[in-house]
């Protein structure tokens, strides 16, 4: 419970009725879906790697995670493009590399 | 008449089922309904005491299943009220003398005599759960605000979604002290439902009275009318027959000060 020293000092420790319900909303995640953490961990490992053999993107911020609306299970992901515009940027080896733009999925800036 | 069946059920045990079952089927009862409730707790009965009808069952669910009586004979009628009866669970058998084919066969033989059969089903989603799910035309899970209840409730409202049947669900949210709530100190009503997702049925507040009823026999809805939990009860009913009933504020027991600082937003959302 946040003390009333707390929250005139705007300092905001979760209340245990928060914490409950962030508790409630992880293990469920792993109830609904079969999946735990830890493979969860794993797969968005995995899809980092695939992603970086097309785009550079920003790891540390990458955020994967299952989601529930309305009792139906999304994968949703947050995958940061590093904004650079430099040749040097993710040389993609399997697709025929060189031809102008090949699937640049950031838009372009400003125009 | 052809009876709506429905199985009050959890997940998680303890949370009041029971008491839900048996002041349900008291306060349909009063809205002059004809109504049935079976306790589908075999081996760990527990409908008979709740209602305080323990001393004049003869015969028992196992029994009629089994062939040793007909129906009628197993019917305990509540002598408080018009048109309430029970049909007891056995309590020296196990739940595997019953099976969801049975439960379907006796409810078929109920339906025509009845507007409601209530079944008070086990804790678990196991067989007894099975069973008790068998013929329902309709699930209202019990939960309390807390997360083993509330994770438990996920977990059977999730068999129920799975069930080719797609039986329509409701939740009860049993033992809400609105006080916890304010501090903060206990998951609210919209916390439950919006991490479950499911049709609010109504909420009970914590109220001893009863477990002073139950220590009576007399469900609360009967000895104590005017109780929070029995007009709770009372409108969870009235909405099962489908009529439209507001859900009450039970912060409106709040004093003066307490609704100044709900007014200053000191306070979390109340139920
Ligand atoms: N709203 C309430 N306020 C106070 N006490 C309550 C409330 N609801 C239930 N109880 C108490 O909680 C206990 C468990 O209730 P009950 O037997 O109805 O639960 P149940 O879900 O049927 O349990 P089981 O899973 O064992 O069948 C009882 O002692 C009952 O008196
Ligand atoms: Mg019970």
């Amino acid at each position: 419970m946040t003390s009333l020293i707390d929250r005139l000092l705007g300092r905001k420790t979760p209340t245990s009725a928060e914490l409950a319900r962030e508790r409630l909303k992880l293990v469920l995640v792993t109830d609904r879906s079969d999946l735990s953490p830890e493979t969860l961990e794993q797969m968005q490992a995995e899809i980092i790697q695939v992603i970086t053999r097309y785009i550079k993107i920003d790891q540390s911020k990458v955020h994967i995670k299952l989601e529930q609306r309305a009792r139906e299970n999304y994968l949703v992901a947050d995958i940061p493009l590093v904004r650079d515009h430099s040749q040097s940027a993710a040389p993609p080896p399997p697709a025929p590399a060189g031809s102008a733009q090949l699937a640049e999925p950031e838009k372009p800036s400003g125009s | 008449m052809s009876a709506r069946i429905v199985t009050i059920t959890s997940g998680k045990g303890g949370v009041g089922k029971t008491t839900a079952t048996a002041n349900l089927a008291v306060s349909l009862a009063s809205l002059g309904k004809k109504v049935i409730c079976i306790d589908a707790d075999i081996g760990l009965r527990n409908l008979d005491v709740v209602m305080g009808l323990e001393n004049r069952i003869v015969y028992d669910l196992v029994d009629v299943i089994e062939g040793r009586c007909n129906l009628r004979q197993a019917m305990v009628k509540d002598r408080r009220i018009p048109d309430l009866y029970l049909l007891p669970a056995a309590q020296t058998r196990d739940k595997t003398a019953v099976s969801p084919d049975d439960m379907i066969t006796l409810t078929d033989g109920l339906r025509p005599d009845y507007e409601y059969i209530l079944i008070d089903s086990p804790a678990g989603i196991e067989w007894g759960f099975r069973n008790a799910l068998a013929p329902a035309d309709e699930v209202v899970v019990v939960t309390n605000p807390e997360v083993a209840a509330v994770r438990d409730a996920d977990r059977i409202i999730g068999l129920i979604e799975a069930d080719e049947r797609r039986l329509p669900a409701s939740l009860i949210i049993n033992r809400v002290k609105p006080d916890m709530v304010r501090q903060g100190d206990m998951l609210s009503v919209d916390d439950v439902i919006d991490i479950l997702s499911v049709r609010l049925l109504g909420v009970i507040p914590e109220d001893e009275y009863i477990l002073i009823a139950s220590n009576k026999g007399v469900p609360i809805t009967l000895d104590h009318q005017n109780s929070p939990a029995s007009t709770a009860f009372r409108n969870i009913a009235r909405r099962l027959t489908g009529e439209q009933v507001p859900l009450i504020n039970l912060d409106s027991r709040g004093g003066i000060l307490r609704r100044l600082a709900r007014i200053f937003g000191a306070s979390k959302a109340a139920p």
